[in-house]
């Protein structure tokens, strides 16, 4: 791929100038890092000091208009009438037969006036969504530059650049900053599942922002470094959060029927609010909270040290087929293989049982093996830090 | 069946008049709300300017489905009222449709035995697909025995009651258009324009569209004792009919809201902001009214409101009161004829370019139009009003520039089209009103003023109308229902819509 195809980042001059290995990919078109050095480095700067990651390609859509709350709370499966400004929500949202569309993060910026990000274009459904309400939307993913700070010094960095007031900044709220002239919105939200912050601004600030925060690092206050998409895989993995269009293919992609997945098949019923007003896919959900559940993405650690990408999974070694592996990673942290897997259940619930059959190469020789699989209801990984406030300082 | 439900019916047209006469018979009590000062909606009496009372928008109709006319014990429209169509030519020569044949000065012997050919043949069509009108479509997903039975009686009488050649035929001819069906029949263009034009009025459609063959279907009966008539009195039979079995009317009650608790739907409110509970709500109205309306998509999933946004529903007839200073005076046109249903549609391809300026929002520079002039003494209180009413087409909805200053000139172009075909015309125009779709949809309550509370196109017909996801009568909301011409099988003086609905709802309950 020649990279003048890319919609390049604000950032790009210093993305570019940091890639040493030059793996890049296109994030909704534009160019973006898979990995720039090594995924180790990446991912223990993550987990262990401080990591930056070009946020802007994310699909953003600033929604403003006297009917903006109850256009949003129509969206959403999740209620957001108490969604109080400068607060941030993890939302899910459905089409008609209850079935996934995209997950993302609303920002209530003010009264009437939201950001909703998506990991997908949602332009279209949102504008099918808007009949009947007076409603703004605009796409801004162009207009803001977006960069994720995060991993346990985080707070620390942004705090020795000059960033005031993160002390009493709680999981999920959003502040306004002006360092340097810079004019700055600061979230405390990510996808790591670690201490975090994502900071948004226009982007002709993005090249100086970028600058005071690894400047932290080049004069050697902090480790910080920049971060491609793999590492991230593998942090949101054991945070446990999901990837549309990786653990289960879009309601809008879908070509056959049974491949979409509802927010209960996904195991995000915590998100589906039934006492909320009405919102698309209310009914067809309803109907199936009835239905004893036939599938579940369920968070999956497999026994042993062989990668399970890929792999199917059985009820007992040569058992019946009940699954397969959809995300996978080695998690360093925790020593294990985690997975997100997709399982069929039988008479409404999970088999006690789940065996994994995994194919694995010695010396370009394929071998297979069987591996126990266990389920976890929680995170693979969580910390306290994650949410401490004030977060720890270092 | 739990008897003593309370239901309430949005809008007294003739298919809200049929379905809560059925209800009311069920045992059910039940309240109809209507908009206007009366009910019968679109084929309600006019009274023009001059106080004089004209047939309502529905002229002319085949009357209400005979089970129907059977079920409720109404008696069947007079003989005195049936008309004959007669296509007016401009040299005079005019065709005559009457008995299932086709008479006139010009006609041939070979012609005229084809149309009794065609008759025939489009009789068992139509025969087949009765099953399909009269019953609930059935769904295709997840069904039901009911479903399965009507698609089995389809099916037998597709193959059976047609027979392998003319199922074939049928399956051939179904998905074509009415304009290469009629040049493989007939040679005479007069012929071939009046049956484009039964195709066509009504709908945004001319004879090259596809999917006219079945609106052909759709419009006519072709039943033995079943021959089209005025239908006057049509709206107050229903009216008394229904009042007979207990049903309550009050008019001039505009509905504003459907009030939709927990996805269930518990009553109206009115404009007057009155709020009636029921058990039932049952609309009348089309299916953009109702569920964008009177629901709202704050009620209704996303995609679900997008396609009932989406329906083609921008009406293309106008219509046209007339007051005459004298009756015409025609040679071509004597005694009894003058007062048939007169129709203008001299050949397929004056009906196609009438059809094309539609496509452009332009109303028809030559309209294809349908005429009654009035006996006097069959109506009116005035004794010395002769009057005639006029359906006239393309007159699109959707005009470019609006209708403003362009009712005078489409009224012009309806009158020199007329004057073409009985000259002297003009001069006996004493007054005229027009009514255009946007009036139509001020005065009726129905988006786009269509004649069939959308298009029939066969994306908008059986299991699909009004939209998937609200097929069978039935609605996203729980206990409120669909009876109107935006419902399956579709517009004109049936009753069908409100029979089946009303079906559907004592089977659910
Ligand atoms: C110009 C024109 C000419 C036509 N000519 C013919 C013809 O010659 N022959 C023929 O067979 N068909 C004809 N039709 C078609 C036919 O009139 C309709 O298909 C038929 O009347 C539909 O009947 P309905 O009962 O479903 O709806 P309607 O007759 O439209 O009745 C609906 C009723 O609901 C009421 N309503 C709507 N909203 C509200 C509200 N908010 N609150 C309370 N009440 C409400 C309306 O006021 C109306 O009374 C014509 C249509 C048009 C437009």
């Amino acid at each position: 791929m020649t990279s003048s195809v890319f919609q390049k980042s604000p950032f790009q001059a210093r993305l570019d100038a940091l890639n040493i290995v030059q793996q890049w990919t296109s994030w909704n078109g534009y160019k973006s890092a898979q990995v720039f050095d090594t995924i180790a480095s990446e991912y223990f700067a993550i987990r262990s000091t401080c990591s930056l990651m070009d946020l802007t390609p994310m699909e953003k859509f600033r929604i403003t208009g006297p009917d903006s709350q109850r256009f949003l709370n129509r969206l959403v499966t999740r209620d957001l009438s108490n969604l109080a400004i400068d607060r941030v929500a993890y939302v899910i949202w459905c089409n008609d037969e209850g079935k996934v569309l995209d997950d993302g993060t609303v920002f209530r910026l003010g009264e009437n006036d939201f950001r909703l990000c998506a990991q997908h274009h949602q332009l279209d459904w949102l504008s099918i969504s808007r009949l009947g309400f007076n409603v703004n939307i605009e796409k801004e993913t162009d207009d803001i530059a977006a960069l994720a700070v995060q991993g346990p010094t985080s707070f620390s960095v942004l705090n020795k650049v000059g960033i005031e007031g993160l002390d009493k900044l709680k999981p999920f709220q959003i502040c306004q900053q002006s360092i340097s002239g810079i004019e700055i919105m600061i979230s405390r939200t990510g996808f790591t599942g670690d201490l975090g912050y994502e900071l948004w601004t226009s982007p002709e600030n993005a090249l100086d922002l970028w600058d005071l925060i690894y400047g932290q690092c080049e004069n050697g206050n902090f480790d910080i470094r920049a971060i491609g998409l793999h590492a991230l895989n593998m942090v949101r993995i054991e945070a446990g959060f999901i990837m549309p269009g990786e653990d289960f293919v879009t309601a809008e992609t879908a070509v056959r029927a049974d491949r979409s997945r509802s927010p209960f098949e996904l195991g995000l019923s915590w998100l589906v609010d039934f006492e909320k007003p009405y919102f698309t896919g209310k009914k067809a959900l309803q109907a199936e909270a009835l239905r004893p559940a036939n599938r579940r993405l369920v968070k999956l650690s497999v026994e042993g040290n062989k990668p399970p990408a890929d792999a199917f999974l059985y009820d007992k070694e040569n058992g019946k087929r009940i699954g397969t592996v959809k995300s996978c990673v080695w998690s360093p942290i925790l020593k294990a293989n985690l997975t997100l897997s997709d399982i069929e259940f039988e008479n409404g619930s999970c088999p006690e049982k789940i065996w994994a059959e995994i194919y694995y190469q010695k010396e370009l020789e394929w071998k297979s093996s069987w591996s126990q699989c266990h389920v976890s209801h929680k995170p693979f990984w969580k910390n306290a830090r994650a949410s401490l406030t004030p977060p720890m300082k270092f | 069946m739990t008897n003593n439900l309370k239901v309430i019916v949005i809008g007294g047209g003739h298919n809200g008049l049929v379905c809560a006469s059925y209800l009311a018979k069920a045992g059910l009590s039940v309240q109809i709300l209507e908009a206007r000062d009366s009910v019968g909606g679109a084929c309600a009496p006019i009274i023009d300017n001059n106080g004089n009372k004209l047939a309502g928008l529905a002229h002319a109709s085949y009357g209400l489905n005979m089970q129907i006319l059977k079920d409720l014990d109404l008696p069947a429209l007079p003989i005195q009222l049936s008309l004959d169509t007669i296509s007016l030519s401009e040299d005079g020569s005019h065709i005559t449709f009457a008995n299932n044949s086709v008479s006139g000065r010009k006609i041939s012997e070979r012609d005229s035995k084809s149309y009794r050919g065609f008759i025939e043949e489009f009789k068992k069509y139509s025969e087949a697909l009765d099953v399909l009108t009269t019953n609930i479509p059935p769904r295709l997903k997840d069904m039901d025995w009911h479903d399965k039975k009507t698609l089995i009686k389809i099916g037998w009488n597709l193959r059976f009651g047609l027979g392998k050649k003319l199922m074939r035929e049928f399956l051939r001819v179904g998905g074509i258009n009415i304009f290469d069906v009629l040049n493989e029949k007939f040679d005479d263009p007069a012929i071939k324009g009046a049956i484009a034009f039964d195709a066509v009025l009504g709908h945004k459609m001319g004879p090259r569209t596809p999917n006219t063959v079945l609106s052909y279907l759709q419009k006519i009966s072709f039943g033995e004792n079943n021959s089209l008539c005025r239908s006057d009195n049509l709206s107050t039979l229903l009216e008394e009919k229904a009042k007979s079995l207990g049903v309550k009317i009050l008019t001039n009650s505009k509905i504003d809201r459907i009030i939709i608790e927990d996805g269930i739907c518990k009553g109206v409110k009115l404009e007057s902001a009155e709020i009636f509970k029921s058990d039932l709500v049952i609309s009348n109205a089309d299916a953009k009214t109702t569920f964008l309306k009177f629901v709202g998509t704050e009620y209704l999933d996303a995609m679900f409101s997008h396609r009932v946004d989406s329906i083609r529903q921008e009406g293309a007839v106008a219509r046209i009161n007339l007051c005459l200073k004298a009756l015409p005076k025609d040679q071509n046109l004597e005694g009894d004829k003058l007062f048939q249903r007169l129709i203008i549609a001299p050949d397929m391809q004056y009906v196609e370019h009438a059809f094309n300026h539609s496509k452009y929002g332009e109303y028809s520079d030559h309209p294809i139009l349908e005429m009654i002039i009035n006996r006097v003494e069959d109506r009116g209180p005035s004794v010395n009003s002769i009057t005639a009413t006029i359906s006239a087409s393309f007159a699109p909805y959707d005009l470019k520039g609006g209708w403003g200053k362009n009712r005078n000139l489409f009224v012009n172009r309806v009158f020199e089209t007329i004057e073409k075909y009985i000259p002297g015309f003009n001069n006996l125009v004493k007054s005229y009103e027009l009514l255009t779709p946007c009036d139509i949809e001020e005065q009726y309550n129905c988006v786009g003023g269509h004649w069939h509370h959308g298009e029939m196109g066969i994306d908008q017909s059986f299991m699909m109308r009004p939209v998937h996801g609200s097929a069978q009568y039935k609605t996203p909301c729980k206990n409120l229902y669909l009876c109107g011409a935006s419902a399956h099988p579709g517009g004109g003086i049936t009753g069908l819509p409100g029979h089946n609905a009303a079906k559907q709802i004592i089977r659910a309950i």
